[in-house]
């Protein structure tokens, strides 16, 4: 298909899908904690909602930085479902998320600069993984296409079983997706749930549509990372959906499961993991491909 | 491989070489501020203008060599060198620096050495050379050079306003400066190997001299130290030389060396480039750099864009096409890796601006040797344009800093909160610097990438190493970028503009840079395929698969244009967001606050608000990571010894 109409299919569809899927979740977390929960649209009613209240500021410049933060989200996203290549997809990713953490920064206030170095924090923790998975699936691509491929067109649509060749990298991949979705226990930097925080990490000064705009942008990324997840299943479509709704499962469950720790241990696991079950499988991944790489 | 005489090119050659040392020689005589500084704007511009003649002259022209300089120019050199080596050995003595004696003394005895055994057998056919890469470095040392120069003129005089107590020899200053670009320069277009060492000595000189300006203790132990491992570097280059003159049949020339195969020069391509990793301050050696910070500004500007540690990149890509697939070459690439991961780990530990801007700069040239010691065609394509796009940022971002510390009487980052309000066009000239350092889709984030393409290829072995390393060090660089951004941009209530006092040169070099940041992103197709993969495919035997330098791929470039056009628009979306919002102060758990972030804490006592950045000393500590980066590379370096001195290549 046109590489424009499926940004055009993803910037439209999107928001509906994750926003669907944040409500699910709500549900199921409802459900896990005994509690009835809100109807699986409670999110679109509370951006609607937000979008509605007064427009209030601490620092005009914020609501620039959150606007290029939703843009950005939107382009990278677009960028992946278009199929464009992964690595500049991922440096996108990081620009977008650079924005947010700059917005609450420019507040000046105690609990959004927090915020913001803990933003920063879960960017450092998450990248590394992410970029070596990218690179995992460029040299599985090898395998089938004579230079290998970095475009997503070409690795969703890989013959080979991504997953048999990238396992340990698949957990590590799991266990930042965590970040990236902000679920517990590392949702250091905004937590959806109000057990968890008392005042709203590094969306503390964002109100009314600024902070719908974060949201509908946290809904973007939904997609783009449970689309990246697919990329390990790739060759069979209906595994792949299949998987992504149970890493989804799990992330909720671990989300209800354990509370926040504190930075050092995010940020430590997740090297460690990297090096560990990335850079390793990596490393065997090159060893198993021998000459062909 | 022909010599094309006809084309002006010998001509502005030499100019570069002799016209910025005549400058300098006029400088030290020149002592009225007013004809001084129009003498430098002159100088600057005809050297900047001639280095730019040079590309248009000589870009589709390929290598072009030069006889230029009869013998008498190099035993003039050989004098010139002995001269200085009495000079430091003097100074050395003077202020009882031991190290340095004992190794300038070395390094003499060397050079004597050769010139009485060998002296008659080594002479180079062609002295000096241009190809596209000296044309690259040409344009940074003539272009971004000049401009620091310019800059310095309005530097400095504030410089000795705010320090009385430093002397002022303003004259001998410009006439380094200068001295500088020449040997730089030089260093670029020699062939002549004993030519390319006269030149590495004097900026090791010339750095020696900057750094040690304002006669402090600290500024002379710290100029006294660059001395020492250059010096050390010195000897590796000497000792090149020697080996090449008594084992290696008497090559004297960069071009006879590189076709000469790795059985004979893989000894002395190793010598040099681990001369290369001494002036690239290289872990173990990264401590002169940090230290060189003591110096004026303008002179941390030319070490760390435009020379010096260039000069030491340069030689190790030149050599690459040497190194690559020998153990050794594999140990220097993993020497540089290691010094990317460990200097950009350190950079968040740092609350100094110059420290963080050199750590930064250390780390960055461990990417480039790190691409330079891999060697695949890829990887030095990847290695120029990182020397291109970091030259360019770097330059910016110390100017300004140093323009930032005469206004605020500091350089720490923790005081440059809220900048934005208070020099606005200079801190929007500083993030154009900093996302020129990390962030998609400005020069550096597009070199790393093309870095991260480059290693993918480099070998089964090192591969996932290197990989790795770059995955981490490049997630490690936008943690510290952007913390110190945040601070700039906080809108806090200090707002009166302290931007006026800052000189019409100081303005006219940063907007040129800022500009040149921007615009070398957009141009960075041209350049590439003008300049870089012509040389690429000159020095390379590309597979005939993919017979393309740039791997990074057209559409990809198109995708990052329209990135980089977005965020020129978004400013824009300032002007609607301008109007109907209410203002509210920040959320201070409910205690009274006033506008300027007052508020009453306990017992009626008003505390003010202060913020502060997170350095994660614990984890990324200075002592702690100098102390691995030093095992690491010291390790590797011997693993780079005995692969060189068994001769093992690995493909």
């Amino acid at each position: 298909m046109n590489p424009l109409i499926l940004a055009f299919i993803y910037l439209a569809a999107a928001p509906i899908v994750g926003g669907l899927i944040v409500g699910l979740d709500r549900k199921i977390s409802a459900r896990m904690q005994r509690r009835v929960g809100p109807p699986i649209l409670q999110p679109f009613y509370d951006v609607l909602k937000l979008f509605e209240k007064e427009k209030v500021v601490v620092s005009r410049t914020q609501n620039f930085y959150v606007l290029t933060y939703l843009v950005f989200m939107m382009f990278t996203g677009a960028l992946f479902f278009s199929g464009g290549d992964i690595l500049l997809v991922v440096f996108a990713l990081t620009l977008s998320h650079v924005f947010l953490a700059l917005a609450a920064y420019s507040a000046n206030s105690p609990y959004s600069y927090v915020g913001a170095e803990r933003e920063l924090i879960q960017l450092m923790a998450a990248e590394p993984m992410i970029i070596i998975t990218a690179v995992g699936m460029f040299v599985v691509s090898k395998l089938v296409l004579p230079n290998g491929s970095f475009f997503v067109s070409d690795l969703a649509t890989l013959s080979v079983p991504v997953i048999y060749y990238l396992p340990a990298m698949f957990l590590g991949f799991v266990y930042i997706l965590t970040i990236k979705l902000r679920k517990s226990p590392f949702d250091i930097s905004t937590s959806h749930h109000a057990h968890q925080e008392l005042v709203k990490g590094v969306t503390t000064e964002f109100s009314g549509s600024t902070l719908g705009r974060i949201e509908i942008a946290h809904w973007y990324e939904v997609v783009l990372m449970l689309g990246f997840t697919y990329l390990f299943f790739g060759f069979d479509p209906v595994l792949g959906l299949v998987a992504v709704a149970f890493v989804y499962l799990l992330e909720v469950f671990v989300d209800n499961n354990f509370s926040r720790v504190k930075w050092p241990l995010a940020l430590q696991t997740s090297w460690l993991l990297a090096a560990v079950l990335g850079v390793l499988n990596l490393a065997a991944l090159y060893f198993v491909a021998g000459g062909g790489v | 491989m022909e010599v094309m005489s006809f084309l002006p090119q010998v001509e502005v050659v030499s100019f570069l070489l002799l016209f910025p040392f005549l400058a300098a020689a006029a400088l030290l005589l020149l002592r009225t501020d007013l004809v001084r500084n129009i003498f430098i704007v002159a100088s600057a511009i005809l050297i900047a203008a001639a280095s730019i003649f040079l590309l248009a002259s000589g870009y589709g022209s390929g290598v072009v060599y030069y006889v230029a300089g009869a013998e008498p120019t190099t035993q003039m050199m050989f004098y010139a060198e002995l001269l200085i080596a009495l000079g430091i050995i003097y100074l050395g003595l003077r202020y009882k620096k031991m190290p340095v004696v004992a190794l300038a003394a070395v390094q003499t005895l060397m050079a004597i050495y050769l010139e009485a055994n060998f002296a008659h057998g080594l002479s180079a056919e062609n002295n000096l050379f241009t190809d596209q890469l000296s044309i690259i470095m040409a344009l940074i040392i003539g272009v971004i050079g000049s401009l620091i120069c310019v800059y310095a003129i309005g530097y400095m005089r504030d410089f000795h306003h705010h320090n009385k107590d430093v002397k002022d020899h303003r004259n001998i200053f410009f006439f380094v400066m200068f001295l500088f670009l020449s040997a730089m320069f030089g260093l670029v277009f020699s062939n002549n190997l004993l030519w390319l060492y006269f030149f590495w000595e004097i900026t090791t000189v010339c750095s020696f001299v900057l750094i040690g300006y304002t006669r402090t203790h600290e500024a002379v132990n710290n100029a006294f130290l660059a001395l020492a491992m250059n010096l050390l570097g010195g000897i590796a280059f000497m000792g090149a030389i020697l080996y090449l003159a008594s084992s290696g049949g008497g090559i004297i020339e960069l071009d006879r060396l590189l076709a000469s195969g790795k059985a004979v020069a893989l000894l002395p391509a190793v010598l040099i480039s681990f001369a290369g990793l001494t002036k690239a301050a290289q872990m173990p050696f990264s401590s002169w750099l940090v230290g060189a910070m003591v110096a004026p500004t303008p002179v941390s500007a030319l070490l760390h864009s435009s020379t010096m540690v260039k000069a030491g990149v340069y030689v190790i890509i030149r050599l690459a096409p040497l190194l690559a697939g020998s153990l050794s070459g594999y140990m220097i690439s993993l020497v540089g890796a290691f010094t990317f991961l460990l200097a950009s780990g350190i950079a968040i530990s740092q609350s100094n601006a110059k420290k963080v801007l050199a750590y930064s700069t250390i780390a960055n040239l461990g990417l480039v040797v790190a691409c330079a010691g891999v060697g695949t065609y890829e990887a030095v394509w990847a290695a120029i344009l990182l020397v291109i796009f970091h030259a360019i940022s770097k330059s910016l971002m110390f100017l300004c800093v140093g323009t930032v510390e005469h206004r605020i009487s500091s350089r720490d980052i923790e005081d440059m909160g809220g900048l934005i309000l208070r020099m606005p066009k200079l801190t929007v000239m500083m993030l154009i610097g900093m996302s020129g350092m990390f962030l998609a889709p400005f020069g550096m984030l597009i070199s790393k990438w093309a870095t991260l393409r480059a290693f993918i290829d480099a070998s089964p072995l090192l591969s996932p190493l290197l990989i790795g390393i770059i995955a981490y060090g490049g997630a490690v660089t936008v943690f510290f970028w952007t913390k110190w951004m945040g601070r700039l941009i906080e809108v806090t209530h200090l707002r009166k503009s302290i931007e006026d006092k800052i000189s019409l040169p100081e303005w006219s070099a940063l907007y040129i840079l800022a500009a040149l940041t921007v615009l070398v992103c957009l141009l960075f197709p041209v350049v590439s395929s003008t300049l870089v993969e012509p040389f690429i495919e000159a020095n390379y035997v590309l597979p005939l698969l993919d017979g393309q330098v740039n791997i990074l791929g057209q559409s990809n470039l198109t995708i990052m244009l329209l990135m980089l056009v977005l965020i020129m628009l978004m400013p824009f979306s300032m002007l609607y967001y301008g109007r109907e919002r209410k203002h509210i102060s920040a959320y201070m758990c409910g205690r009274p606050t006033t506008a300027d972030m007052k508020f009453s804490g306990s017992l009626g006592i008003t505390r003010e608000l202060s913020l502060r950045n997170y350095y994660m000393q614990n984890y990324f500590g200075e002592a702690r990571l100098l102390r691995a980066g030093t095992i690491l590379s010291v390790g590797v370096m011997a693993l780079m010894i005995w692969g060189v001195s068994f001769g093992v290549i690995l493909i």
